[in-house]
């Protein structure tokens, strides 16, 4: 791209992020009388975790960037950050394993995304909460009626949709999983689902789905957004949240309610291994010499090419690793059905030997899913559609994904 | 009159689970059932499949016990194979499961057992000085032990206090009779339950730096690793060993420093025996020593009765479920390759409560010789103790001399919460070990991190480990390259179990007879001793069936 043409791009779009940064800004003002009180001042917080302002600051930088959103929008982000421990949030958890908790829980350390993750105002979560019985439910029922409209819902785990929802009942009222979905989203600001199986139905919901177990969108008829993956980057969530402080809305979307920042991208195209995919330079099976040099692991069944997210730029575990740097190869855990579009794991696509589950139908379908993402991801730079109306029933138009998580 | 209380959500778990006790008239309780309310099913949707597949699915059983079911199945399917992993998969694979249990039982005795023990609005009223003096008297360095600190640490827990918000630290029960700790022991565990959020991540790291990632780590495979570039880069051994050198040091001067001090406020809890529970105690053997297992860390077998003069060696054929009291057909205890799995679901009674007679759970009931047994590492302490085992007896004996307490406090919820403390000192201190070895191979030239292997036509296998919360078996059978049954009996389904044939109470149920409560309106009792077997619920209910239309009335209350 010429300079001049860099230039004339710049004045076009300035004029849209001038009036996209007031809005903002004009949220922000408005969050800061409505949001309640932070417990803990956050610059102080940082000094505690050894985060300097010149790290914070890098962090701004990046988390900007990663956001699409211009450099200009820097300081809105260290506000909203800041915000980050006032939003109230509840926190349930349906048909799931935890692990997505665990991953927001002992994430990376020091840095500003674990810090921002351990100051969250959880309102209710069953794993870390110290009441129970009686005495949880009153803590759901008081956030529900302190902070009605103003919380954001977060949902870990699929509903088990079979026995009419009986399959999971929670509390001393015993409500169904689907009673308690919603009445807690109807009254958020927002819903976000955690992981595939809030987003998709993950590891219950592949065939033959014996608990009809479904997304949170295709269960209670809602919009959410979906932070996929098995268990999803910590960050991926951060930045959504950081969106949602910014502008009042939850971030713009894939046709897979995926948000388009952090999923718009496929993992084969971002891979550190992909230079010897070009080479033609494949790890034939495991632990031969391709395996020690750290060869293209398409052969070995990586699904990389297949797999929308970011993965490979953030990593897990900050920065440690991710599965196609530890020599496995990708699942495609972001992706709709995955256990079933993606089988067997460990052999390529091409080379399907699972009987009698419509093989073909499941190729087609993927094939679809992905034309559909990428369409997505190549328009996506829009921040300012984000009137989506979170947590209100669906329009019927956007109901195109209906039967993506269920197989029949 | 008896009076009925209903847990439910027990809350900092894994997954769903209600308790059910009767008390009598002095608040003490006089019966008690477990009852787990959700099914997720992953065991039928593992039918059909390449059997390759199932480790990566069965992992997603929980993302707490993470790693545990992945590498149960590939052990699984190993055996079924007629296969054995190369030395380096071993070791690395121990290296990934060390990092795991040191790191899961930090984050269990703070995060998830802290707070039955300790009254964090008492640490408020603490004199940091005094807590200072009072950290050094159990440790020579304690870990981040400092007046400042310790004021640090105060200052912030009013300021969340005083927001009147006090998140997930709200409606708890805060000044209990039953917490016994000082203000400032209180104040000292505290300040550790907010280091040890920090501790738990670098845990983490450790099982990514081999696995790739945490939770659910992706870099085993049937006969071996894939982690090979990982393992044959200096850095990266030297990334783990750093983080090694970290883990233990908090392991020595917090955990086991908090851990004998809590037992000296809780002693006479300990000695009274409250929580012992069935005293049947089973092990299946843990860290491979070498490539056949003939040896391992962890030790095998199965003491009865608290009979810790005559342990006895495992005999897997012992081993079955059986579903009297589960919400299944069937009418006799089977082993695991012949499992079934026929739901029968009858209900709650008219006032909601569980018939305690009939069916009540979805859990099934494991039993070894027809009996309920506990697993996890209070049996692996008593079992490692009664077979005098050369590292667990002199860990067991120096801290019983160190708080002067005899052998039956470990019969106790205080003995069951020690016992893992004690267990993690061992794995930590023995995981350096690994390394060395490790290391070792690699310079004398073996780079070998896999054995090749291919799914047979037809065949079975299993894999039986000691995992963080006890003994974890998954049976495999294989028909035309694929799987035709798969079933796992995981610790969870072994403590929660209901009652057996003979009506003899499970592992948890037992546990808490004849505990009294202090307010029968905050059963911070029974927290505490369920909680003291770290319950993992999405474990436990693995199993679904599809063909569910003759469930109709399903009523939790």
């Amino acid at each position: 791209m010429g300079r001049n043409r860099d230039a004339e791009y710049r004045s076009r779009v300035s004029g849209y992020y001038r009036q996209l940064m007031e809005q903002c800004q004009a949220h922000m003002d408005l969050m800061d009388n409505e949001l309640p009180r932070a417990r803990e001042d956050f610059g102080e917080v940082l000094k505690e975790r050894g985060v300097t302002r010149r790290d914070f600051l890098k962090w701004t930088s990046a988390m900007t960037a990663a956001l699409m959103l211009p450099p200009m929008f820097k300081p809105l982000v260290a506000r909203a950050a800041e915000n980050f421990s006032r939003l109230p949030v509840v926190w349930l958890h349906f048909a799931e394993c935890t692990g997505c908790s665990e991953a927001f829980l002992r994430t990376s350390y020091p840095n500003v995304d674990d810090i921002l993750l351990d100051t969250i105002s959880l309102e209710y979560h069953e794993t870390l909460m110290a009441a129970a019985g009686k005495q949880a439910e009153e803590c759901l029922e008081k956030a529900l009626a302190d902070f009605p409209g103003k919380f954001v819902c977060v949902i870990e785990g699929a509903i088990p949709m079979g026995l009419n929802g009986q399959y999971l009942r929670l509390g001393p009222k015993g409500k169904t999983a689907i009673e308690i979905a919603k009445e807690v989203t109807s009254k958020a600001a927002a819903t976000i689902c955690i992981g595939s199986c809030s987003s998709f139905g993950n590891v219950q919901a592949a065939n033959p789905n014996p608990t009809n177990a479904k997304g949170i969108s295709d269960a209670i008829g809602i919009q959410t957004v979906n932070i996929a993956g098995c268990p999803p980057s910590p960050q991926n969530f951060v930045g959504t949240v950081l969106h949602f402080l910014m502008f009042g809305a939850l971030p713009p979307t894939d046709n897979l309610g995926r948000p388009v920042w952090a999923y718009g991208k496929r993992i084969h195209d971002y891979c550190e291994r992909r230079p010897h995919y070009d080479a033609g330079e494949y790890v034939e099976e495991w632990g031969d010499e391709g395996a020690k040099k750290g060869w293209c692991l398409y052969k070995m069944g990586c699904k990389g090419p297949y797999t929308y997210g970011n993965c490979a730029k953030v990593r897990f575990n900050d920065g440690t690793s991710w599965p196609i740097m530890a020599g496995h190869g990708c699942m495609g855990c972001t992706e709709p059905g995955f256990w079933d579009t993606m089988a067997p794991l460990e052999k390529p696509l091409t080379d399907k030997p699972i009987g009698g589950w419509g093989v073909t139908a499941r190729i087609d379908k993927l094939g679809l899913a992905l034309t559909a993402a990428t369409a997505v991801g190549i328009g996506a730079h829009i921040i300012g559609t984000g009137a989506m109306n979170h947590g209100q029933p669906r329009k019927p138009e956007s109901d195109d994904k209906a039967d993506e998580g269920s197989h029949e | 009159m008896a009076q009925r209380i209903i847990v439910d959500p027990i809350t900092r778990i894994e997954g769903h689970l209600r308790i059910e006790v009767e008390l009598d008239e002095a608040n003490t309780i006089k019966d008690a059932w477990s009852s787990i309310t959700l099914w997720r099913g992953i065991e039928t949707i593992l039918k059909g499949r390449d059997p390759r597949d199932a480790p990566l699915m069965v992992q997603r059983f929980c993302g707490v016990c993470t790693y545990v079911h992945y590498e149960a199945s590939i052990l699984a399917l190993e055996d079924a194979f007629g296969i054995r992993p190369p030395a380096n998969a071993r070791l690395v694979r121990n290296l990934i499961h060390a990092a795991l249990y040191m790191t899961d039982h930090i984050m269990h005795f703070y995060h998830l057992h802290g707070l039955d023990w300790v009254d964090i609005t008492k640490a408020i009223t603490a004199d940091p000085a005094k807590a200072e003096a009072l950290a050094r008297q159990y440790s020579d360095n304690p870990y981040n032990c400092a007046e400042s600190h310790y004021r640090a640490v105060q200052k912030r827990l009013a300021k969340y206090v005083e927001s009147g918000r006090l998140g997930p630290f709200a409606n708890a029960y805060w000044g209990n009779g039953s917490y016994k700790l000082s203000p400032e022991a209180n104040l000292v565990i505290v300040s550790h339950y907010l280091d040890a959020l920090q501790v738990s991540k670098v845990g983490a790291q450790m099982m990514a730096i081999f696995g790739g990632k945490n939770p659910h780590p992706q870099t085993l495979v049937a006969g071996g690793i894939t982690s090979a570039m990982d393992m044959l880069d200096a850095h990266r051994i030297g990334e783990y060993q750093f983080r090694l050198n970290q883990l233990k040091n908090f392991i020595e001067t917090a955990y086991l420093p908090d851990l004998i001090m809590a037992a000296g406020a809780y002693k006479d809890e300990g000695l009274a025996g409250v929580g012992a529970g069935v005293k049947n105690y089973v092990c299946y053997g843990g860290f491979p020593l070498d490539d056949q297992w003939n040896k391992t860390l962890l030790p095998r077998g199965v003491v009865v009765n608290g009979d810790i003069a005559n342990p006895q060696p495992l005999d897997e054929a012992k081993i079955a479920e059986e579903v009297t009291h589960s919400w299944y057909k069937g009418d006799k205890p089977l082993h695991p390759y012949e499992g079934t799995t026929d739901p029968e679901y009858t209900g709650y009674d008219a006032n909601g409560n569980v018939k305690g007679d009939e069916k009540y759970t979805w859990c099934k009931g494991p039993t070894y010789d027809g009996q309920p047994f506990e697993v996890g590492p209070l049996a692996r302490m008593v079992l490692g103790y009664a077979q005098g085992d050369e590292r667990i007896k002199p860990l067991v004996d120096s801290t019983l001399q160190a708080t002067g307490l005899p052998a039956a406090v470990l019969f106790s919820t205080l003995g069951r919460t020690a016992a893992r403390g004690l267990e993690t000192k061992l794995v930590a201190d023995y995981t350096q070990n690994w390394i060395n070895e490790l290391i070792a191979n690699i310079k004398a030239g073996d780079t070998r991190t896999w054995t090749r292997c291919d799914v047979p036509k037809s065949g079975k296998g299993r894999g039986m480990v000691e995992v963080p919360r006890g003994a974890l078996g998954h049976w495999i059978v294989i028909e035309d390259h694929v799987i035709s049954n798969y079933q796992a009996i995981v610790p969870s389904t072994w403590n929660c179990a209901p009652r057996n044939q003979e009506g003899k109470r499970g592992p948890y149920e037992e546990s808490l007879i004849g505990t009294k409560l202090a307010n029968a309106d905050q059963p911070l009792e029974i927290l505490r001793t369920i909680h003291s077997f770290d319950p993992c619920m999405a474990c436990a209910v693995h199993i679904i069936r599809p063909d569910t239309d003759e469930i109709k009335q399903f009523r939790v209350l």
